[in-house]
């Protein structure tokens, strides 16, 4: 995955997904004391208590970060390639789908959706094809994970009207 | 010979019917998971852990084992008749291997990956079962200080000894370790960076996070790449049996990429792709046919197939006697072992050695399994390499959320492997690695309770960590194995430079 880096010269901006990075890590960082400093009275004994991990490593986040804003500001992050949002639209959004409809429609329903979905990020745009025998495999797989592994899947129309 | 006894024992174990019929079903799973474009033994033990959630822990660990193998199996058949690698170790064998392929020598390139890793893996179990027991015996004289100087050398060799930046190494590992704090504390009962959820106060799964970083993590990636095009795969063209030169080529470097995989996988230094780098330097050095390097020579794929395989069987000693995982790999399987509510580690050895030795005998009895099954199977592994694209990782995708609603149920279970595939797509953009995510994840409530138990020993005095002489010495090699790439890839970087800036004068 040697990309390359920058030559030096065009890259006096500062890489601005790089710095977002650094204020992530950081922000993390800040959440860590901010929650564990309400932790108090156990360290006890040897002064080692809860706390004692979750700063340390909110300590070396910290420096992470600032490691990360350095390299964004010399440019030493390694070039991105260029991406399509279009499918991962499709994908996120059969997750969502599938997320948010399995407790309703079954897993077979649901997981059908995801399973279209993510065919048509991939480019087959035919859904009135691959629903169909999207929701098809995932009944199958859930017969056998559910009525011969005893897997919980949940159950919704579909399943009930066979068993 | 103890060792002798209680791998008979362990034989008698793993040759009862049923035992031998979960090994088979996981021999077949894993190398029909591992054949899959994309798909890397990480991602297809964790694809393949809920099968094996209603199993008993014998069992269970014996598919297991048999999925692992099946795994490394079916990432050469990829690597070779397809040129794209599903994980880093099997980069080497798809140098030469894809180019016998093309030149019609698919089969020979296949049988001697297939014999190369059984060979390998024989002699890599073999070692793993007589080195076993002593390492289990230097463990015992182990404490709390020792583990926690272990766990950090674990943590820097997975994240940052290797890989092309020590930063977004050490990025990913602090991640890991920042989720592995969500949850209540093991040793006061306090709850940590839960805000309130119920659901976080058990803290993140280790196999949620793995399924969603390295299979909605990669769909999403693969799918952000837009259409390339079919990949070309090769057909298996004439005979696949090796001719006597072919074997005559083969068999030494079986044995020399096994004796350079082993300790290397064996040592808490994460990765398999080491050896096989190695194995090919050393190939491609001692040959009698240097012309036919990169265009297709044997030798470059029996060596590295060999020490992928011996590397993979030696991440098993610190797994199976320290409880150290050094590979994701070996970070889902300590996740398999936990979800029993065993934790590897040398008094597994002493309380449940049926166990242990079960599951060490079932991989010398999964490796005759593969080998049957690999040779005259091909064709239909074959078969599964033409599966298209959209159906592929539809599929794939299937089975990923079917193991995270397998293991409970919820929306918010789905929603958490939605936001880490989200995380796994963007680190695979920005070119973090996966794995230190994942082994921080699992490792680091373990090393934080040996810290603590060290710290609380010597009533908060850190200099304890640095006095007893093996704990002082594994911290060293931690710090050099940390420092040194670093200088490393500064001085490689200042030649990079310095070579371009003369070439422009």
């Amino acid at each position: 995955m040697t990309k390359g880096h920058h030559p030096s010269s065009a890259t006096r901006r500062p890489d601005r997904a790089a710095l977002f990075i650094a204020a992530v890590l950081a922000a993390i960082a800040g959440l860590i004391f901010w929650d564990v400093s309400r932790l108090t009275g156990a360290a006890g004994y040897s002064q080692v208590g809860p706390t004692t991990v979750p700063y340390a490593i909110a300590c070396c986040l910290l420096g992470l970060a600032i490691w990360t804003a350095i390299e964004a500001f010399r440019g030493d992050f390694p070039e991105r390639e260029r991406q399509e949002v279009a499918p991962v639209i499709w994908i996120v959004g059969g997750l969502a789908a599938q997320m948010l409809l399995l407790n309703v429609a079954g897993f077979s329903i649901a997981t059908g959706i995801l399973f279209a979905l993510t065919a048509r990020g991939f480019g087959k745009r035919k859904l009135w094809f691959s629903l169909p025998v999207g929701i098809a495999i995932c009944f199958v797989v859930w017969v056998i994970f559910a009525k011969l592994l005893l897997l919980s899947l949940p159950a919704g129309p579909l399943e009930r009207l066979f068993f | 010979m103890a060792t002798f006894e209680f791998l008979l024992q362990g034989l008698l174990v793993a040759a009862q019917p049923m035992n031998l019929l979960y090994a088979l079903i996981g021999v077949t799973l894993g190398t029909a998971v591992g054949v899959l474009p994309g798909i890397g033994p990480a991602l297809t033990v964790a694809l393949l852990l809920p099968v094996t959630y209603r199993l008993d822990p014998g069992g269970s660990l014996i598919m297991f084992a048999g999925i692992y193998y099946g795994g490394m199996y079916g990432g050469s058949t990829t690597s070779i008749l397809l040129n794209t690698p599903g994980e880093s170790a099997s980069i080497v064998t798809a140098l030469e291997g894809n180019k016998m392929a093309r030149a019609g020598r698919g089969g020979p390139a296949l049988a001697t990956a297939a014999i190369g890793s059984f060979v390998a893996g024989l002699i890599a179990t073999l070692g793993l079962a007589f080195i076993a027991p002593y390492i289990v015996k230097l463990a015992l004289v182990f404490g709390p200080r020792e583990y926690f100087a272990l766990m950090v050398l674990a943590f820097v060799t997975v994240s940052s000894a290797f890989g092309d930046s020590t930063l977004r190494g050490l990025t990913s590992l602090f991640v890991g370790l920042a989720l592995s704090i969500i949850g209540i504390d093991q040793l006061t009962g306090q709850a940590r960076l839960s805000f309130g959820v119920p659901e976080l106060l058990d803290g993140i799964e280790v196999t949620t996070l793995a399924v969603a970083m390295f299979a909605i993590g990669e769909t999403l990636y693969i799918a952000a790449q837009g259409d390339k095009g079919p990949d070309k795969v090769e057909a298996v063209r004439g005979s696949i049996w090796m001719s006597a030169a072919d074997w005559a080529r083969s068999w030494k470097a079986w044995l020399r990429g096994t004796f350079i995989g082993f300790p290397i996988g064996a040592m808490p230094a994460g990765g398999a792709e080491i050896g096989t780098f190695l194995s090919y330097a050393a190939e491609k050095r001692l040959t009698k046919h240097p012309e036919e390097f990169g265009n297709g020579a044997i030798e470059g794929v029996a060596g590295p197939e060999a020490a992928n395989n011996a590397s993979a069987a030696g991440t098993l000693v610190p797994l199976l006697t320290l409880g150290l995982p050094t590979t994701a790999t070996a970070a889902i399987m300590l996740a398999g072992f936990q979800q029993y509510g065993l934790q590897p580690g040398p008094l597994l050895f002493a309380t449940n050695p049926q166990l242990v030795w079960g599951l060490i005998a079932s991989l010398l009895i999964a490796n005759f399994m593969l080998l049957v099954l690999n040779l005259p199977l091909i064709g239909l592994w074959v078969k599964l390499l033409t599966v298209p694209k959209p159906w592929l990782y539809a599929g794939i995708l299937l089975f990923a959320t079917l193991g995270t609603i397998g293991a409970n149920p919820s929306v918010y279970e789905l929603g958490m492997l939605l936001a880490f595939g989200l995380l796994g797509y963007a680190m695979r953009i920005f070119g973090y690695p996966i794995a230190p995510v994942v082994v921080g994840l699992i490792l680091g409530p373990l090393a934080e309770q040996q810290l603590r138990r060290a710290l609380a020993i010597s009533q908060g005095d850190y200099s304890v960590l640095f006095t007893s002489p093996i704990a002082a010495v594994l911290l060293i090699i931690a710090a050099a194995a940390l420092i040194v790439p670093l200088i490393l890839r500064a001085r490689g970087r200042g030649e990079v430079l310095s070579q371009l800036a003369a070439n422009e004068d």
